[in-house]
C-alpha cells in the first residue's frame, strides 16, 4: 500500500459516513465520498461524487474517475444505507425494493467495481456495514434486517472470492447510533434493543471507527469474512 | 474494429503477464489460447484479463462495455478461449452499446 491511502467512503453526507470520512481525513487519507444529494464537506483532500450508490452508470462514472485521478483505490466503505422501520404487514412492497437496493445492490456494486480496481495491485480493504439487528432478528424491521442478512452473505462470499487478490472483506454490525437513521424510532424501543446488548449503552461514531481502522488496516490482511458486532451483542 | 482490439487484448496480456510473473514463450496473435487446455491463464488471472479489457475498451472507445456478464459465461463456445475470440465478442458487444447508446 502507498503512503497516503484512497479510501471511498459511501454515504458521506450525514451520519456515521460522514464521522468516517472527517475521521479518514485527519488521518491524512485521501477520501472520496459520495451521496445522492451534495455534501458540505470541505477539504483538499476530500472529493464528492454525486450519485445514487445503487445506479450502476453513475457507480461506474464515480469508478472512472478514481481510477483516472487516482489510479487506485486501497479501501473501501460501504456504509450508505436505509432503514425501514415498520411491521412487515404495514410494509408497501416499494420500500422493501428501494431497501434491498440501496442496501445490498448498492454493496454489491461498489465491492464489485472497487475489487476491478483493488485486483491489479492484489491490496484491498473492503468493510460492509450491517447491524446488530440481524443476529436480534428484531422486529420491526423485517425489510432492513433481511437486506442486511444478505450484506453479511455477500461478504463472507465475497470475501472468499476475492482472497485470491489480496483483496478482505468484512463487516461491522453497529448498535443503535444517535443518527438520523434512528431518530423516528420510539425512545422505549431503543431502549429495549440497549438492553439485549451485553453492554447497555448507545453507541458512538468512535466505537464504529475502531472496527473499521481494525479491518482497514495493512496488518489485518489474514482477516476476511468477519462480521463484528458492537456492545456485545 | 477485430484487428484494433486484437493489439488491446495483446497489450492487456503481455502487462497482465509482466505484472503476474506469468510466462510467455510464444508471440501472442488471434489464435493464442488464453484459458482452457494449453490456455496461458488461470481463472483468476483470466478475471484480471477480462477486467483490464474492458478498462482499456472503455478508455480507448469511450464506451462501457460487459465482458463478464451471464451471456458470455453461458455460451457453449466460451469467448475466453483465444485472443481472437475475445476479440469478436468485445467488437460484437461494443458494437451493440454503441447502436444502443
Amino acid at each position: 500500500m502507498a503512503s497516503v491511502p484512497v479510501t471511498l467512503i459511501t454515504g458521506t453526507r450525514k451520519g456515521i459516513g460522514r464521522h468516517l470520512a472527517e475521521h479518514y481525513l485527519a488521518l491524512g487519507h485521501r477520501v472520496v465520498g459520495c451521496s445522492r444529494q451534495p455534501a458540505d464537506l470541505d477539504h483538499p483532500q476530500y472529493q464528492h461524487v454525486t450519485t445514487d450508490v445503487c445506479d450502476e452508470p453513475g457507480v461506474k462514472a464515480l469508478f472512472a474517475q478514481v481510477r483516472k485521478e487516482h489510479g487506485r483505490l486501497d479501501n473501501l466503505v460501504n456504509n450508505a444505507g436505509i432503514a425501514s422501520m415498520n411491521h412487515s404487514l404495514l410494509t408497501p412492497v416499494e420500500t422493501v425494493r428501494r431497501v434491498m437496493d440501496t442496501n445490498l445492490t448498492g454493496a454489491f456494486l461498489f465491492t464489485r467495481e472497487a475489487a476491478k480496481l483493488m485486483q491489479r495491485v492484489k491490496y484491498g480493504r473492503i468493510v460492509n456495514f450491517t447491524t446488530v439487528a440481524v443476529a436480534l432478528n428484531l422486529e420491526g424491521e423485517a425489510a432492513y434486517v433481511a437486506s442486511k442478512a444478505a450484506v453479511e452473505a455477500l461478504t463472507r462470499v465475497m470475501a472468499r472470492e476475492l482472497s485470491g487478490f489480496g483483496i478482505t472483506v468484512n463487516a461491522v454490525g453497529p448498535v443503535p447510533i444517535e443518527t438520523d437513521l434512528i431518530r423516528a424510532v420510539p425512545r422505549d424501543k431503543i431502549a429495549n434493543l440497549v438492553n439485549r446488548q451485553a453492554i447497555k449503552r448507545l453507541g458512538k461514531f468512535e466505537d464504529v471507527a475502531n472496527v473499521v481502522d481494525f479491518f482497514l488496516q495493512p496488518d489485518s490482511g489474514f482477516v476476511t469474512g468477519q462480521v463484528l458486532y458492537l456492545g456485545g451483542v | 474494429m477485430n484487428d484494433e482490439l486484437t493489439q488491446l487484448i495483446i497489450a492487456a496480456t503481455r502487462e497482465l503477464s509482466a505484472e503476474q510473473g506469468i510466462e510467455i514463450k510464444q508471440a501472442l496473435g488471434p489464435d493464442t489460447r488464453l484459458f482452457g487446455e494449453g490456455g496461458l491463464l488461470d481463472s483468476m488471472a483470466l478475471v484480471s484479463l477480462v477486467i483490464a479489457v474492458e478498462q482499456a475498451v472503455e478508455e480507448k472507445y469511450d464506451t462501457p462495455v460487459a465482458l463478464a456478464d451471464e451471456k458470455a459465461l453461458s455460451q457453449r463456445s466460451s469467448p475466453y478461449r483465444t485472443i481472437g475470440t475475445l476479440a469478436s465478442y468485445a467488437a460484437q458487444e461494443l458494437s451493440a452499446r454503441r447502436q444502443s447508446a
